[in-house]
């Protein structure tokens, strides 16, 4: 459990260090690139908690999949310069930085409160691939039915993207 | 040092939503906002997996990836629009394109 817990707080640190270059920095593609670190790290702390799953989606389809979405469309508009597009000035950035000091408060304030120490449960759930399926093929279970919808909004998401970016022929 | 707790988990999570929704105040660049939406839903999914291993119910690792699914399709979606709106107007800062604005 001691080198559970200091490999917690060096990957928590690492993990805000990213988070941080993610909104610093002002060229997109190290931005992303430090959204990867970011949801590596998650990843790990996913496997930490025994949801292999979870942690093996976040890095095949987040850090994989969705990241080169977002490098391929920085590199196709050219972004990749440093930013011509500088934050916002003026008022709005005390403003953004008061309001999620405030909501940090607030969540940290409700998690404090809703996690009461004794109702911790002893039994470990596992999240192996067989656990989750069992778990999203079973009828008595609501997810079925998002499974399918899912499927349907996935589909929606490929046509809706095809229309958005073809080009208009006028 | 402590054991790590679903409070540690909950409390990361809570810092890494602050920080996404610091950059979707202060980003005038339409790609870093949606990268600052992504890491607040992975926020919210550690917190969902760390409570419900807290609980010991697998739900909380079934709405993760569903919110996964969900941010699959939605990033298609936005970065085909961004895609569209720098085809038809050759910018896409934030601050020009208000078209919706009252």
């Amino acid at each position: 459990m001691q080198g559970n817990s200091i490999g917690f707080w060096i990957l928590a640190a690492l993990c805000i260090a990213a988070a941080v270059q993610v909104v610093a920095n002002r060229n997109p593609v190290r931005s992303a690139l430090a959204l990867v670190g970011v949801m590596c790290c998650l990843s790990v702390f996913y496997f930490a908690q025994g949801a292999e799953f979870v942690g093996a989606v976040q890095v095949i389809v987040y850090a994989g999949a969705i990241m080169v979405l977002f490098l391929f469309v920085i590199m196709l508009l050219n972004l990749g310069a440093p930013n011509p597009m500088m934050d916002r000035v003026g008022l709005s950035k005390p403003v953004a930085l008061l309001a999620s000091a405030v909501l940090l408060g607030s969540l940290a304030f409700a998690g404090a409160l809703k996690i009461a120490p004794g109702r911790a449960v002893k039994s470990p759930v596992s999240g192996t691939v067989q656990q989750i399926g069992y778990a999203l093929f079973d009828p008595g279970r609501p997810w079925l039915f998002a499974f399918e919808l899912t499927s349907v909004l996935l589909l929606v998401g490929v046509v809706g993207a095809v229309v958005l970016a073809q080009r208009r022929s006028d | 040092m402590d054991p790590i707790t679903a409070t540690h988990y909950i409390g990361l999570s809570a810092i890494l939503f602050a920080i996404g929704a610091v950059g979707v105040g202060i980003k005038r660049n339409p790609i870093v906002i949606f990268m600052c939406i992504e890491l607040m839903l992975n926020a919210a999914n550690l917190a969902l997996v760390a409570m419900g291993k807290h609980l010991g119910s697998i739900s909380g690792q079934m709405m993760a990836i569903f919110v996964m699914a969900v941010a699959a399709a939605e990033v298609a979606i936005g970065l085909g629009i961004i895609v569209s709106i720098f085809r038809s107007r050759e910018t896409i800062d934030i601050d020009e394109v208000n078209l919706l604005k009252l």
